[in-house]
């Protein structure tokens, strides 16, 4: 950039004094330091009032976005759970209901039988009682009837053998006698 | 080309603006260079600015750009400081695009120069000492008075806090500036080396190579350089934030 006028004379002499280095030529300073603060100034009042807020509310907006998800997605999975316990009560819930069904089918089925049982029971015993009754009463009659046919028969005996009559009173004394 | 390689930090005018309070503030190279600094950053992150929920390229670079200065901040400061993030924002990004656009041929590194430098590093630790007092009241002053110490400590402890917290401003603007300046001097001096060997004809122009790989190296490294600074610039204006609000340390 040599076509560039230096910026001028005294400060070429103030480099001179300095020892050539123009950052010790103190009469630019101060022109330096307002454009510093001017340009700095406006950057700084541009980047504070609308560059960074809105980078900043970007970044707010999607870690907002990110926990509402996170949020939404843990909600889902507690209805899940939920839905898995509900699942698991209701399947118990069944297999009970079921066990109990089957338990108490058993136990009719099984005081049914019995009262057939005691039933059958109740019914030989008391034909039994029965047919022993008749079987003794005939046991008797028999055993009465042998009585009188002895004596008819010893008195036939006596009769044919003897030639006597006995009475039949005293036939059946002698053989009472006799079986005494 | 001269072969001065301190020209290239000559400030010189582009045009004459009236003179406000007997200061000469007329439009010069330097300023230039500030304005277009200064443009570049508004531009940048204005073009990075769409607030989409998913972003594109400039978007991310935006948002990365806005999330590392905010931790740097929050790690650095604590929270609370969240104040001051434009303005370390505004420092770091500044300092980077002046230096950036310094290293364009031809163009003008303005943070090269002192006056540049040292305004932001006055200005930087004019706010730790005005917020510092705004926030904590006269008891800010105990930043100098560290607690806990036997009372003979002090008579030693104060003027060593007060010295080291008066360099802090010197130390800012002095490693800015001088780490530009060197740099360009470093640059144009295996510059220079190189037109001269070239020039000299013969079997010297094949010597030329030696100047042009370090040319080019030092090109790498004041890329490294450049943004180094800026980094650094910002990073130790969150540090002395710290002042402003642990004031017990």
């Amino acid at each position: 950039m040599a076509a560039e006028k230096s910026y001028d004379d005294a400060t070429k002499a103030a480099d001179a004094a300095s020892g050539g280095m123009p950052q010790f030529a103190i009469e630019t300073w101060s022109g330096q330091i307002f454009w510093l603060f001017l340009s700095f100034g406006v950057m700084y009042f541009i980047l504070s009032r609308f560059i960074l807020p809105k980078i900043g509310q970007g970044l707010t907006d999607r870690g907002d976005r990110i926990a509402d998800d996170l949020d939404e997605a843990s909600r889902m999975q507690q209805q899940a759970t939920q839905a898995e316990a509900d699942y698991e009560r209701a399947l118990a819930d069944a297999k009970a209901k079921a066990h109990n069904i089957s338990e108490t089918t058993r136990k009719s089925i099984d005081e049914e039988l019995t009262a057939e049982a005691e039933a059958s029971e109740d019914l030989f015993a008391r034909k039994q009682a029965e047919a022993d009754a008749r079987i003794r009463k005939i046991k008797t009659a028999a055993l009465g009837k042998i009585d009188d046919v002895a004596a008819d028969t010893v008195g036939e005996i006596i009769a044919k053998i003897g030639g006597m009559k006995a009475s039949a009173a005293s036939v059946k004394s002698a053989i009472s006698r006799v079986k005494g | 080309m001269a072969n001065d390689p301190m020209q290239q930090f000559e400030i010189k005018k582009i045009f004459d603006l009236p003179k406000i309070a007997g200061q000469d503030i007329s439009f010069t190279n330097s300023s230039l260079w500030m304005v277009l600094a200064a443009l570049g950053v508004v531009v940048f992150f204005a073009l990075t600015a769409k607030g989409k929920l998913i972003p594109g390229r400039m978007q991310s670079l935006g948002e990365m750009s806005h999330e590392f200065i905010a931790n740097m901040l929050k790690d650095t400061t604590g929270p609370e400081a969240i104040k001051f993030f434009p303005y370390i924002f505004g420092i770091f990004f500044f300092i980077l695009f002046a230096n950036l656009f310094g290293m364009n041929p031809y163009a003008f590194t303005s943070t090269s120069h002192l006056a540049v430098s040292a305004s932001l590093a006055l200005f930087t630790i004019g706010l730790v000492v005005v917020a510092g007092i705004w926030k904590n009241g006269f008891k800010w002053f105990k930043i100098f008075a560290p607690a806990g110490l036997p009372l003979p400590m002090y008579i030693l402890i104060i003027p060593i806090e007060i010295i080291s917290f008066l360099s802090r401003p010197v130390t800012l603007a002095v490693r800015l500036f001088a780490n530009m300046t060197a740099g360009h001097v470093m640059l144009k001096i295996f510059a220079i080396f190189i037109a001269f060997l070239m020039g000299s004809g013969g079997w010297k122009i094949f010597a030329a190579i030696g100047p042009i790989i370090g040319t080019a190296a030092i090109v790498a490294l004041e890329f490294l350089v450049a943004g180094l600074q800026a980094f650094v610039f910002a990073i130790l204006t969150c540090v002395y934030l710290n002042d402003v609000y642990h004031v017990d340390h």
